[in-house]
């Protein structure tokens, strides 16, 4: 056995380099988790600028926050209807995973943009849309008629559900007729 | 005398630019004859749509009723500077969303004009005099010209450029316009500098139009402006080319070059302003070019506003099997036949039903087989380079082409896609026949749309935002008024009355108590 003084140093060396290897591997990992999760979260906001924000809750998430958050975790990309192939090819762009067609249980895409419309002799003013519509695009106080904003509106239908006379219309919004539909064929079928 | 005026000019350095095409010019023929007023077509077709239909003009006649020569259409809602005139008298006859027709009587009854006699002219009054003619700029955008000079005059104006550099094949109407109106170009030029405060005027012509040149030299010895002379090459005449190739400076996509001090003017504008300044006429004519080898006589026509595109062919002599007879009755586009308004590398194909001379209306060309040929099949890209050498803003159109066939925005975007002018010379030198340009027009329209979709939807997030934090807040508050208790004496009508009574009685005794 060594005397004393000639382990001392041994002892201190080896405890020293035990407790160094464990800080810098700690902290290895802490840096490999927080880059983990920055990742997963800029996946999140990268997905979630992707999504068009109607937040019309088609897909079976409340809202398309969550359901960023879902595609981020597994979940497939081709449940979104109001953003139809166009949204698909780019989110499997982004994600670099094969793009397939929409899953018809979520929907069929729009062709068009479409938009609510309140037959307003026929509104009771209960302001049940008002409280469905997510993007705030109906107008109006109890009693007193509603009326959609056509140019806020998205079209999500959430709002015909809750009104209890139904008198609120899906119809082709009628904006300027645009290119778009056509760029977004265009895009989709790789003719450009 | 004609010669050595050229000589002495062509001497000097030519303003030019990198790559451009010298594509073969074909004016000989059109400018031969003189510029000729046309006759008053029976029906004017007014477009109600202006500045690239993006500002829309309101009626301010009815159907049915008549008017006169110069008398006021249709004003803009907002913008009292945007006007129509009609060009002739005649009864107003359709009026759509559009356009507005009219049936000339072919009495051409006019309103008096006023025009400006004194010797002083005012700046006030010439900004006045070319807002009420309703004169929009001629060369291409048709971006009104009252708006454009006070734009410079805000940022400072340093220097005004009159553009007469027409670049493409077959126009030449500014080139007949010089050649027969320099005096009116030059003056208009000078009131235009006086309205924006410039300091320097330069007239830019081509080197290559030396009636133009020798036609513009006497006018010029009186005046403050100077000529100068571009390389003839496509497309010189560009506005960002134009100031480039002058000037050195290059004007970044995102700026009007009015806002960093240049004023860029067509000549046809100018020679509009003279009108409007000095007689007071309204803008209601415009030097067009109705050329192409099926017409026996090309010409530059002096044609009113409105007149349609089929009455300016059939005035030269147009024939072609099976439109030989009646022209204007039905006259159809064919696989060889195309009637192109605009410049061949930038014009479109006219609409036949309803085409008119505007004020942007430069040319009119009836194509031919040899000088059109159909597109043939698009070839493989053997990356030559030509275009890239070709591409007068100095970008990749191969690259570019890639792209846009993968649409990558992101290369797209770095590739700089957006500072494409659409000249159309990638195109024209590319072996393969690849329509480049073609592909560039469509994926700026799809970063176009999708750029307003994204701002789109970022408001929409904004409002849902607003709503959810509502909601919640209505959630806190319904928990709440479930946790407190119920009101200990529900609300009836007796209670109100002893409440009342209660509240009397504290009333009077407070004022008893005052008394005392």
């Amino acid at each position: 056995m060594l005397p004393l003084n000639e382990q001392l140093p041994v002892t201190l060396l080896a405890w020293s380099a035990i407790l160094l290897t464990a800080f810098f591997l700690g902290l290895r990992i802490h840096r490999t988790l927080a880059a983990e999760q920055q990742k997963q979260n800029s996946v999140v906001e990268l997905v979630h600028a992707e999504l068009p924000q109607t937040q019309c809750g088609r897909c079976g998430f409340p809202g398309c926050l969550p359901y960023a958050e879902a595609i981020s975790g597994g979940e497939p990309i081709n449940q979104c209807p109001p953003g139809g192939e166009h949204l698909i090819l780019r989110l499997a762009r982004l994600l670099n995973e094969p793009p397939e067609p929409l899953n018809p249980r979520h929907g069929t895409p729009q062709a068009e943009p479409l938009v609510a419309v309140i037959r307003e002799p026929e509104c009771i003013g209960c302001t049940k849309c008002i409280q469905a519509c997510p993007v705030d695009a109906i107008l109006g106080s109890a009693k007193t008629m509603h009326t959609v904003l056509t140019s806020e509106c998205t079209g999500c239908d959430l709002c015909v559900e809750p009104c209890p006379v139904d008198c609120i219309d899906i119809v082709p919004a009628a904006s300027q007729w645009t290119q778009r539909p056509l760029n977004r064929y265009a895009i989709s079928r790789g003719l450009v | 005398m004609l010669s050595q005026a050229v000589r002495w000019l062509t001497e000097g350095r030519l303003a030019s630019f990198s790559g451009g095409i010298r594509p073969p010019k074909q004016t000989q023929r059109t400018l031969r004859s003189r510029v000729m007023a046309t006759p008053i077509p029976e029906r004017l077709i007014m477009p109600l749509t202006i500045y690239r239909k993006q500002e829309r003009l309101t009626p301010a006649v009815r159907i049915g009723e008549a008017v006169r020569k110069y008398q006021c259409l249709a004003t803009h809602l907002q913008d009292p500077d945007l006007i129509l005139h009609a060009p002739t008298s005649g009864m107003i006859t359709a009026i759509t969303r559009d356009v507005l027709e009219i049936q000339s009587d072919g009495l051409d009854q006019a309103l008096i004009l006023c025009g400006n006699t004194t010797e002083k002219i005012t700046q006030a009054d010439i900004l006045q005099s070319i807002g009420r003619a309703g004169i929009v700029g001629q060369g291409g955008a048709g971006y009104p010209t009252v708006k454009k000079i006070r734009l410079a005059a805000s940022a400072g104006v340093k220097v005004l450029i009159v553009n007469a550099a027409e670049c493409e094949p077959f126009v030449c109407c500014d080139e007949a316009l010089i050649r027969e109106f320099a005096d009116q170009v030059v003056k208009g030029a000078e009131y235009l500098m006086q309205a924006s405060a410039a300091d320097a005027g330069v007239i830019a012509i081509e080197s290559d139009k030396h009636e133009a040149i020798a036609a513009i030299q006497e006018p010029l010895k009186a005046s403050s402006l100077t000529l100068r002379l571009l390389a003839a090459k496509y497309p010189a005449g560009d506005e960002r080319i134009l100031i480039k190739s002058l000037t050195g400076q290059e004007i970044p996509d995102s700026a009007n070059p009015a806002e960093r001090g240049i004023l860029v003017q067509n000549a046809g504008t100018a020679k509009a302003v003279f009108d409007a300044v000095k007689l007071g006429q309204p803008s209601i004519s415009r030097i067009v070019t109705v050329a192409g080898a099926p017409l026996k006589t090309p010409k530059n026509f002096s044609a009113l506003l409105g007149t349609p595109v089929s009455d300016l062919l059939s005035w030269c002599g147009f024939e072609h099997e099976g439109h030989s007879e009646e022209p204007s009755a039905h006259l159809q586009h064919t696989d060889h036949l195309k009637i192109i308004v605009g410049g061949p590398l930038t014009g479109r194909r006219a609409d036949m039903f309803c085409e008119s001379v505007q004020q942007t209306t430069t040319c009119v060309i009836a194509t031919d087989k040899i000088n059109f040929p159909a597109s043939g099949p698009e070839h493989a890209c053997i990356r030559c380079g030509f275009c890239a050498e070709a591409c007068p803003v100095r970008l990749l159109p191969q690259q570019l082409l890639l792209h846009s066939r993968n649409f990558d925005e992101h290369n797209l975007n770095s590739h700089g896609l957006h500072s494409c002018i659409e000249c159309g010379a990638c195109a024209y030198v590319c072996p393969s026949k690849i329509p480049l340009v073609q592909h560039f027009r469509q994926s700026k329209e799809i970063l176009r749309d999708s750029a307003a979709e994204r701002s789109e939807s970022q408001l929409r997030q904004a409002r849902y935002r607003h709503w959810q934090t509502r909601q919640g807040r209505t959630a806190r508050r319904q928990v709440k008024q479930a946790a407190e208790p119920e009101r200990e004496t529900p609300f009836s009508r007796e209670n109100a009355r002893s409440e009342i009574a209660e509240a009397v009685a504290r009333v009077k005794e407070k004022k008893s108590g005052k008394r005392q």
